[in-house]
């Protein structure tokens, strides 16, 4: 990490589980943390368990992903909160809809887009332009595996995801050269409230607080791509070497 | 499939994760019945709930606040102890009572008024609770102390979850100088050299327990090897360990599949217990960090599949002072049907405390580990029999098959618990498999 990089961090999308386990480990580490997330009551409460555990600033601060106007003033907001700008943001902000109900009904699929994508170049252009008069700084975003191929099951919320990958991979090749990294995190299954009821393979699923700390680690060891379990990745390379026209014809 | 963390009764159940307390009534709301779950560590049916839902509140485990001054926390239910472990001993607090495992929730805590190796002296962990907010079947909030609507309180402390779900609690923690205990080790020839030693040394220690070997017959029947300590103070603990007074958890082993039945048997255990004794030879003053004292099976994980895919019952037994001769008569029946506990602990007891539902009185409990081999059932119900004859108990944490009439004849507060409940809870939304067996709530006919 750069020297400048305050030990502080942005959670965008805080009170998703891996996002406060993920909040956990940074203010762990000693770092100052201000969360954003929707609900303030939740936020707050988060916020407050993690300075009765670790002793340091934890602020709740309110954010909308999806209110784009908002987000230079929950950037300022924020840096108010730590005593300065923050070294870091992590976008854990994220919906996912039932597939065949986004479909039909675009309402659904719009949600998606905008909280995971629209929202996430929103905050992190205001917070890239931060970083790059700093020279410094690091960005976390976390995309999903699932954006690693369109798949029927759910290629709404995965297109948010590849999205949101792409915009990472155009990003950490822009900041590159002012010293920010941006880390992309795939974090594969998670047992967390989004998968809660789905029927996942045990030794395919990382616990939040795994995921957390892979996530830390590859974010201030300033990654590229993170996978939180390892084979992810292979998994992965699989899925996306399968000819698009054998895909197509799996029900996956 | 849910079941306890002995596994035997599995059952399907509708299994609801509230993130957080404000998510609690919708998670209850509707029609059926409901009770909470923490970490699953009871070893029967207690948090399973056949056909029904099961609050699973693990995910309410928000810390809420601490006074340094008073080690006073409040916390969510859902906090594990290794969590106030963790937190606190950093800073000069350990949990007052602890059970034999850190993976319990503070809401389990108090469902089962746990108690621990210090129960001679302190009591069991209701005693330490100052307060607790209960979110009732009714949807209301509740707060309750020993001294606010103190009979919801002392329904709840052992209750097993029957009159709620437990949103929050304040818990007083002891203020410690190390993180360490200082052991002394004694072994004991037989029942009577252990009960006398536990009867005249215990009150120089905090914490004391037994194991004790369940195979050896005749004169040496209850040999054992009593393990007692204190917490170690600063000044007690070595200079290579004084850099470092407060020690964190190390990694743990885990058990990666179920072990085939037949590992462990008599002739298995038999060779574990002979290694124990012989390598636990009377010392004094061994200066142990916390998580090995007091959490030998912590650190292999999923323990439980030792036992394989039957699993296995855990049989508490608590007799009072005066008929000690209860223990000697189920010691003698599990040496003559050659059903081995792996592990057998027994402890000396203190004063029990107002909880309706509490497990402990004052005397002696000994706790076996049984493998469900065929004819389980029946001989646990053998046992149940041995230790009404004596005046005994069983502990809630750890049935799995008593008979309500049993359990009835064993809490004589029963009838107590159930006009508290009936009060809280008038539409029977509160139930366990427990629960149905032993009759703590009303059965529909």
């Amino acid at each position: 990490m750069s020297a400048a990089a305050p030990r502080s961090v942005i959670i965008a999308g805080a009170t998703s589980g891996m996002a406060r386990a993920c909040a956990a480990v940074f203010a762990r580490e000693g770092y100052a943390v201000a969360l954003g997330a929707r609900n303030d009551e939740e936020n707050e409460r988060i916020a407050n368990d993690l300075r009765v555990r670790y002793g340091g600033t934890a602020a709740a601060i309110h954010f909308e992903a999806a209110d784009f106007d908002s987000h230079e003033g929950f950037l300022t907001a924020c840096a108010e909160a730590l005593g300065g700008e923050a070294g870091g943001l992590i976008y854990f902000a994220g919906t996912m809809a039932e597939q065949r109900a986004a479909e039909q009904d675009f309402t659904l699929a719009r949600t998606m887009i905008d909280v995971n994508y629209t929202g996430c170049v929103s905050l992190t252009e205001a917070f890239a332009r931060r970083c790059e008069a700093r020279q410094a700084g690091f960005i976390g975003l976390v995309s999903s595996a699932a954006g690693d191929r369109g798949k029927q099951s759910n290629y709404i919320y995965g297109s948010t995801k590849g999205a949101m990958t792409v915009y990472a991979q155009g990003l950490r090749n822009r900041l590159f050269k002012s010293g920010v990294s941006v880390t992309t995190v795939k974090p594969g299954f998670v047992d967390t409230a989004m998968t809660f009821g789905m029927k996942l393979p045990p030794a395919l699923t990382a616990s939040p607080e795994q995921a957390a700390e892979a996530i830390f680690r590859g974010v201030v060891r300033r990654r590229d791509v993170v996978y939180v379990l390892w084979f992810w990745r292979y998994i992965m390379l699989i899925i996306c070497a399968i000819p698009e026209w054998q895909f197509k014809k799996m029900g996956m | 499939m849910l079941s306890g963390w002995g596994r035997m009764s599995p059952a399907e159940c509708e299994v609801v994760r509230p993130a957080a307390p404000s998510h609690l009534s919708d998670a209850t709301a509707g029609t059926g019945t409901w009770i909470a779950r923490g970490l699953g560590r009871s070893y029967g049916d207690q948090a399973v709930n056949a056909g029904n839902r099961v609050l699973d509140l693990t995910q309410m485990n928000c810390m809420l606040g601490f006074d340094a001054g008073t080690g006073v926390v409040e916390c969510e239910a859902g906090v594990s102890l290794e969590a106030l472990i963790d937190t606190f001993l950093p800073r000069g607090y350990f949990l007052p009572v602890t059970p034999g495992t850190k993976y319990a929730t503070v809401g389990g805590a108090i469902a089962n008024d746990v108690h621990g190796k210090n129960h001679h002296a302190v009591g069991s962990f209701g005693n330490f609770v100052e307060s607790f907010r209960l979110m009732t079947a009714e949807g209301n909030l509740l707060d309750c102390a020993p001294d606010q609507n103190s009979e919801v309180f002392w329904a709840t402390v052992g209750g097993s979850g029957l009159t709620g779900a437990i949103v929050s609690a304040r818990v007083r923690l002891q203020p410690v100088e190390t993180g360490y205990v200082t052991v002394d080790y004694e072994r004991c020839k037989n029942l009577d050299d252990v009960l006398a030693r536990a009867h005249d040394g215990d009150d120089r220690y905090q914490y004391s327990v037994a194991w004790i070997d369940c195979l050896a017959k005749g004169g040496s029947l209850g040999r054992s090897v009593l393990m007692r300590g204190n917490h170690t103070p600063l000044s007690g603990l070595p200079t290579a360990l004084s850099g470092n007074p407060y020690p964190g958890t190390a990694r743990r082993m885990a058990i990666p599949f179920d072990f085939p039945g037949f590992v462990l048997n008599a002739a298995s255990i038999k060779a574990f217990n002979e290694v124990f004794y012989l390598r636990h030879h009377t010392r004094q003053g061994v200066v142990t960090d916390w998580n090995t004292y007091f959490y030998p099976l912590d650190q292999i994980k999923k323990w439980n599949r030792m036992y394989g895919k039957r699993g296995f019952a855990q049989y508490q037994a608590t007799f009072p002072e005066e008929s000690v001769n209860g223990i000697v008569r189920l010691l003698e029946r599990l040496s003559a049907t050659r059903r081995a506990s792996f592990l057998a602990v027994i402890k000396r007891m203190g004063s029990p405390n107002a909880g309706l539902l509490s497990h402990p009185i004052e005397g002696y409990t000994l706790n076996l580990d049984l493998p469900n081999r065929s004819g389980l059932v029946d001989f646990l119900h053998e046992l149940d029999r041995i230790l009404l004859d004596h005046g005994g108990r069983l502990y809630l944490a750890k049935d799995v098959c008593a008979k309500a009439e049993t359990f009835a004849e064993m809490y004589p507060r029963l009838g107590e618990f159930r006009a508290v409940r009936n009060r809280l809870d008038p539409n029977n939304r509160l139930a366990s498999n427990q629960a149905r067996r032993l009759k703590l709530v009303e059965v529909p006919a």
